[in-house]
């Protein structure tokens, strides 16, 4: 499937600020058996001062901008031409989630592919006793015995997607998985970092996907939430065999040939689209747009 | 007699006391009880002082350090306060052949610290290799993604380092604890260096005693390679500091004076195209090499810490590119994670083939079901804690269990908590120290030596010509006799280290401690926010010393008058409102309100300000806060205005009198000027106004500190044109409005771009006009409306100042 997508994101500074630096994280890229980038299109206004294009350590391409003179206002517009493979059907060829460990510790590697990451805390995301609590309490009630890793990814995606409630005006960018579990609501930013909480509580390695959706959904199926967004979900390693796999619990669903990928990292602090220092007081306001559109009509099933 | 083997009978009431504990090791006695050679001459001297000698000593020595403003911080509810320096008068005395041989282990261990720092930023062999856990070095928040893949500048990530160091029972040396991230305490070094030279001054031991400068000149000489190892494109160092609130900041701003390097906050350095500046006075000037004393993840908030306030964005962006060097790296605390003792033997073997020289503390990491079994097994003889706690053993955190007991917060069984969590702790032997002798007061003027624990701190260097080490240091001193590490908790004290030669050094090894404190160099440019701190402490303390004055007069008067309705009473009373005065209070609380703004200021500039004006400026608010709590309305508080305003004019004339005259001082004095003559100018719009109150005008005469000059030159009654004549036109009177904008000029010629192609900078032009207009005016024509405008325009010149200078 071949996807048409437009971002802008606008940011207004209450006070001119005196340097502005930001790191972007906003360049769709290849991702091997998941797609393809046919063409991309960043533009900045006003036009940077400085910029440098890298790749942070996870390997998400970053590009690295800094204006020297008081800046008032920032546009972002990304255009890209992306192709989304069908994803091959899962199969289970994850261990039963009590041998995963044994897996684990046989991965000696802190390269950045290394589950071992995404394992502990991270700085957005405390493990958190209730959280834990609470995925061990949806494989007891809801799991066979000897449940699989990824049965046991699917079951606790699915009992987050039951348990809380979509509402995009109950928290912000910087509420806790805590706060936002408490009290059982959230954007996919909160499904997201509750999910990985979860995850890491019960020793599954786990972290965040950055990315988009398409806007309108094929003919006869429900528009997914977040679509007029950029949107998040959780990637989680299920094992040496099977590897990572990729689970949207505020759609309720893996991860399929509607989502394309941005970036990923521990959490939402490793992938944020837009990372910025500003030299000056006051605040900022800012706003974001998404279009996600197929550019062929895929064929009836 | 005692057990004192030392036979000298003098020193029998001195060392009466001293008594070696059995299965401890001691400095000053051998395992046989014999006095180790190298403290007997000192022992012999220091035993035929008197009591009153031995006190008298010891006071110059804390004399001294009171006098440089020594002083450390501990964290508590007020984060500015300070504390006296611990010093423990006694040093502690090692052999130089003894330093050597610790030397030598340490250097092994350094070159050793070096290569897993290069590896866990590289490679990450040694965790594919099944050396180091993979979730140790993943888990640990002091491992710094952003820095994997990034080569240093110069090559080297380690360049100033430190060890802890302890004796063993069995009198061989191990170390507790590396320190790579920002070792603190070198600095202090050297001033318990100086302090127990003011209580030692004889040739013996001094002539003996090993130097400590030699040491920081090299590291001095190594940091500035690295800076700039090309004359062509030649780069400033610094020392970035947290800033004031940190707790050994009066460490970093010695060592920046000692060295005569820059110290800079966060916010003193801008990144531009991967490259690091400094904003100084003279605009951005390149750096090419930080010595860091902030930790790595508040250095740079775009790629750490997004909280941080202290950093600098695009820090780390300066390191990738290779521009910045920095000591040490960021990212080397992952070093001092205590687990990391549980590889290190290991390490060493692998990569060196050799085994430690010096070992460390036995320690052993809780992931592995062998390790976990043995530490619970041995729990009696351990401390269990955080794997990725990176403060000393002996610094106990709320979850740590010593000797198989939780301390602080109640947790359930060891056993549970091993289970639970065991790839996040470590086990570490419940170490016994070495014992040293400390002088303990006996409340009656005397006292006697008795032995405590100690560890000593070890500073190694990087220098062109390998690893070089501090010859003495820096020893804890436990503060209970206990010879396990918990002794060693904070709350002890801190001595000088020698090391000692059997005969006298040279005399190029023996330079006098003047030659120590002389090393600085020229202390270069002056960074932006340093003369922004000097400039509003300028401020503060005339804004200071006009409000005391004017309160004086309040109270002289109702004093005189004992009727608050007066007219002018009231008048003063609603102008001084206006500037958040309230004269309700007999000291207003807004005035000391400025006394600790401009000791603030005075804080963050520690390193350029006088250390008297320092220690003045808070023996002012000493005195002001006292006054609060019992000064009356009227002539007592006009008497306590009197004491503070005194007080204040010896601050003032301090500096004046002894600051070099840089372009720091001309920050300060253009403050005080500019400050002065907007509060002349406001006062004179107010009390020499046609409509004020009858007796204005006197009020403006005694404010301004001109009574007797009025009264020389007018011999008549106050008339407006007389004031104003005497405070806003008279250029030789300082109280004058134009002597004070004369100032601003003549220190606004002084500074750097002063004039640009023969045109006077934006700053005189803003001046220079002012300065004609009064100039040449008659008293008639400067009327309030005037003295408003020209208050104005002095904002308009504060603002011009800030604007090119300051940012």
């Amino acid at each position: 499937m071949l996807y048409d997508l437009r971002l802008t994101i606008e940011y207004r500074y209450d006070a001119s600020s005196d340097r502005t630096r930001n790191i972007l994280r906003l360049l769709p890229g290849d991702v091997a058996g998941v797609q393809r980038l046919v063409q991309r299109r960043l533009t900045i206004e006003p036009q940077p001062q400085e910029r440098r294009d890298g790749r942070d350590f996870f390997g998400n391409e970053t590009c690295m901008v800094a204006w020297h003179r008081p800046i008032d206002a920032l546009m972002l517009h990304l255009s890209a031409r992306i192709e989304r493979f069908e994803p091959a059907p899962l199969l289970d060829l994850s261990p039963p989630l009590e041998e995963l460990h044994q897996e684990l510790i046989q991965m000696a590697s802190i390269a950045p592919g290394s589950p071992h990451h995404f394992v502990a805390a991270s700085p957005r995301v405390r493990l958190s006793p209730k959280i834990t609590d609470y995925g061990w309490d949806c494989l007891e009630t809801t799991a066979e015995p000897g449940v699989t890793v990824l049965k046991a990814v699917e079951t606790l995606g699915r009992a987050l997607h039951r348990d809380m409630s979509f509402d995009p005006e109950a928290t912000d960018v910087d509420t806790s998985p805590e706060e936002a579990f408490e009290n059982r609501h959230g954007v996919c930013q909160d499904f997201a970092h509750v999910m990985i909480a979860a995850l890491r509580g019960i020793g599954i390695p786990a972290g965040y996907v950055s990315g988009f959706l398409r806007t309108f959904p094929p003919p006869g199926q429900p528009r997914l939430e977040g679509a007029d967004a950029m949107h998040a979900w959780v990637r989680a390693w299920a094992g040496k065999q099977l590897g990572w796999v990729e689970f949207d619990p505020t759609n309720n669903q893996f991860a399929g040939s509607d989502y394309i990928t941005l970036g990923h990292g521990r959490d939402y602090g490793d992938v944020a689209p837009v990372r910025g220092a500003l030299r000056s007081s006051g605040g900022q306001d800012s706003e974001q747009a998404v279009d996600v559109l197929p550019l062929e009509i895929s064929a009836p099933r | 007699m005692t057990q004192s083997p030392t036979g000298v009978s003098a020193q029998r009431d001195l060392f009466a006391a001293y008594r070696q504990t059995p299965g401890v090791a001691d400095e000053l006695f051998d395992a046989s009880g014999q006095m180790r050679p190298v403290w007997r001459r000192f022992v012999e001297r220091f035993s035929r002082l008197s009591p009153e000698d031995i006190q008298a000593r010891f006071e110059r020595g804390n004399q001294y350090l009171r006098d440089a403003g020594v002083f450390y911080r501990q964290y508590s509810n007020d984060p500015l306060t300070e504390r006296d320096w611990p010093l423990s008068h006694i040093p502690v005395i090692l052999h130089e052949e003894e330093w050597e041989h610790i030397c030598e282990g340490l250097t092994q261990r350094a070159d050793l610290l070096e290569r897993v720092m290069a590896d866990l930023y590289g490679p990450g062999q040694l965790v594919s290799d099944g050396h180091l856990p993979a979730e140790l070095i993943a888990r640990s928040p002091q491992w710094l993604r952003p820095m994997v893949g990034v080569q240093p500048r110069g090559g080297h990530y380690l360049h100033f380092i430190a060890f802890e160091i302890g004796r063993s029972p069995d009198g061989s040396w191990f170390v507790l604890g590396d320190r790579t991230q920002a070792p603190s305490g070198a600095g202090f070094a050297l001033e318990n260096r100086m302090a127990t030279g003011r209580i030692f001054p004889e040739r013996f031991p001094r002539a003996h005693i090993h130097r400590l400068a030699g040491f920081f000149s090299a590291f001095r000489d190594a940091m500035e390679d690295l800076a700039s190892p090309s004359f062509k494109h030649p780069r400033v160092s610094g020392i970035l500091t947290p800033g004031p609130s940190n707790d050994t900041y009066y460490e970093h701003t010695y060592i920046a004076r000692y060295l005569g390097m820059m110290l800079l906050e966060g916010e003193d350095i801008v990144v531009e195209n991967g490259e690091a500046m400094v904003r100084t006075i003279e605009g951005l000037q390149p750096l090419g090499m930080l010595w860091r004393r902030i930790d790595a993840s508040f250095a740079d908030p775009l790629e750490f810490n997004p909280h941080s306030q202290i950093g600098t964005p695009g820090l780390m962006e300066a390191v990738r590119t290779g521009h910045l060097a920095m000591a040490n790296a960021l990212g080397s605390g992952v070093l001092e994670m205590r687990a990391m003792m549980a590889f290190m033997p290991r390490i060493s073997e692998v990569l060196t083939g050799a085994s430690l020289r010096l070992p460390n503390i036995a320690t052993w990491w809780c992931g592995g079901a062998a390790e976990r079994a043995y530490v619970h097994d041995n729990a009696q003889n351990m401390l269990i804690s955080p794997a990725d706690a990176v403060n000393l053993p002996f610094d106990l955190g709320a979850t740590t269990a010593l000797g198989g007991e939780f301390r602080g917060t109640a947790m359930g069984s060891i056993a549970d908590w091993l289970d639970r969590e065991g790839d996040r702790l470590v086990g570490q032997e419940a170490v016994t120290l070495s014992t040293t002798p400390a002088w303990q007061e006996d409340g009656a003027g005397g006292g006697s030596v008795v032995p405590k624990p100690m560890t000593v701190r070890v500073f190694a260097a990087r220098t062109s010509s390998g690893w070089k080490f501090m010859k003495g240091g820096y020893a804890r001193i436990g503060r209970s006799g206990d010879s396990t590490a918990l002794a060693m908790q904070r709350g002890g004290s801190v001595a000088d280290v020698w090391v000692v030669s059997d005969r006298p050094l040279t005399r190029h090894a023996t330079q006098s401690d003047r030659d120590e404190s002389y090393l600085r160099v020229s202390p270069g440019t002056l960074p932006a926010r340093a003369a922004d701190n000097l400039f509003w402490l300028g401020r503060y303390v005339e804004r200071f010393e006009d409000a005391a004055r004017l309160v004086r007069a309040y109270h002289l008067r109702l004093a005189a008058t004992d009727n608050r309705g007066d007219a002018r009473l009231k008048s003063v009373r609603a102008y001084l409102a206006g500037f958040g005065i309230n004269l309700e209070e007999p000291l207003p609380h807004a005035l000391i309100a400025r006394i600790v703004a401009a000791r603030g200021c005075a804080m963050r500039v520690r390193d350029r300000f006088s250390t008297d004006g320092l220690l003045a400026l808070g023996d002012l608010l000493k005195t002001a806060r006292r006054m609060t709590k019992t000064v009356q309305p009227g002539d007592d508080c006009a008497r306590a205005m009197s004491v503070l305003v005194r007080k204040i004019a010896g601050i003032s004339g301090l500096v004046h009198e002894n600051m070099y005259r840089s372009s720091g001082w001309r920050f300060l004095s253009f403050g005080r000027a500019l400050e002065r003559a907007d509060a002349v100018a406001a006062f004179l719009a107010e009390f020499a106004d046609p409509g004020a109150p009858d007796g204005s005008l006197d009020l403006a005469v005694e404010v301004g500190d001109s009574i007797i000059t009025h009264q020389r030159r007018y011999r008549v009654e106050t008339s407006r044109n007389a004031v104003v004549d005497l405070l806003a036109l008279d250029a030789d009177n300082p109280r004058a409005l134009l002597f004070q904008i004369r100032e601003l000029r003549r220190h606004a010629e002084a500074l750097p771009h002063a004039h640009e192609h023969g045109r006077p900078s934006a700053l005189l032009r803003a001046i220079l006009p002012l300065e004609a207009g009064l100039a040449c005016a008659a008293p008639q024509d400067v009327s309030s409306q005037r003295l408003i405008e020209i208050r104005a325009e002095l904002a308009g010149i504060s603002d011009l100042l800030s604007s090119i200078y300051l940012r």
